[in-house]
């Protein structure tokens, strides 16, 4: 798996005190891995750190409460890392 | 300070959007019910009052890095450190720096000094949200305007 999910596993493991074995590609943080909103929030910061990047999270939690999305497209871990990428090239794309 | 109203800070010092930054001060009122329990014969500042204290100091900063339009809620305090006590009538001058302006949520440290010594400080994070009303919202700049709060302040300087 690429790079984005070992500093993403790595992250939630040391932040959440979750075995890093258990942190898989397939994981839902909050189904799986028992990630509450609370604890997502120094995720995302860290994640904010890692990559130089600002998950959109209130615009994730939006379209998860409007039925527009699901958690899964944000929260499993692979999706997750997927929209970190588009969002780390988006940043190396964006013009002053 | 007003004990009774939870208001924890008396005048916003010194605040910088471009550096992120804020200074407050606040003096711990000589008398309160408070200081009654806590404690009988020996009165000091509550160690929790000095992390609101903190927490509403880096709160108007988080307020001001959103130009009012989104009020910060306290979602987490981490590795707070209560250095010193602290007596009825003391100065104290607390001091807030905005780490990371995250999606819906912020982060911050805070520190207490009185009398040149570090009293207590802490790692802040606020959940960040629209004002759920416009009274909020007003009562709110109605306080802000009592404290000082610099309305021109911008990050662009």
């Amino acid at each position: 798996m690429s790079s984005t999910f070992d500093t993403v596993a790595d992250i939630i493991a040391e932040t959440c005190d979750i075995p890093r074995d258990n942190i898989k590609p397939d994981s839902h943080a909050i189904n799986d891995l028992g990630i509450d909103s609370l604890d997502f929030l120094d995720i995302a910061f860290a994640i904010d750190k890692a990559f130089a990047i600002k998950l959109p999270l209130e615009r994730w939690t939006q379209e998860v409460n409007d039925g527009t999305a699901t958690t899964e497209q944000y929260f499993v871990l692979k999706n997750l890392c997927a929209r970190i990428d588009d969002l780390v090239a988006a940043r190396g794309t964006v013009t002053p | 300070m007003q004990l009774e109203y939870f208001q924890l800070i008396d005048r916003i010092v010194d605040l910088d959007l471009a550096a992120r930054t804020i200074r407050t001060e606040a003096r711990v009122p000589l008398t309160s019910t408070i200081f009654e329990g806590h404690f009988p014969g020996h009165p000091l500042m509550p160690g929790v009052l000095l992390i609101e204290c903190m927490a509403q100091t880096a709160g108007w900063l988080v307020i001001a890095a959103t130009q009012f339009a989104r009020m910060p809620f306290l979602a987490a305090v981490k590795e707070a450190k209560l250095r010193a006590f602290v007596a009825p009538g003391q100065l104290l001058t607390a001091s807030a720096e905005l780490v990371h302006d995250g999606s819906g949520y912020a982060m911050t440290k805070a520190s207490i000094a009185a009398d040149g010594k570090g009293v207590c400080n802490a790692e802040i994070t606020f959940k960040v949200m629209e004002f759920p009303n416009d009274e909020f919202r007003d009562r709110m700049r109605d306080w802000a305007k009592r404290l000082q709060f610099p309305f021109e302040a911008r990050a662009d300087g």
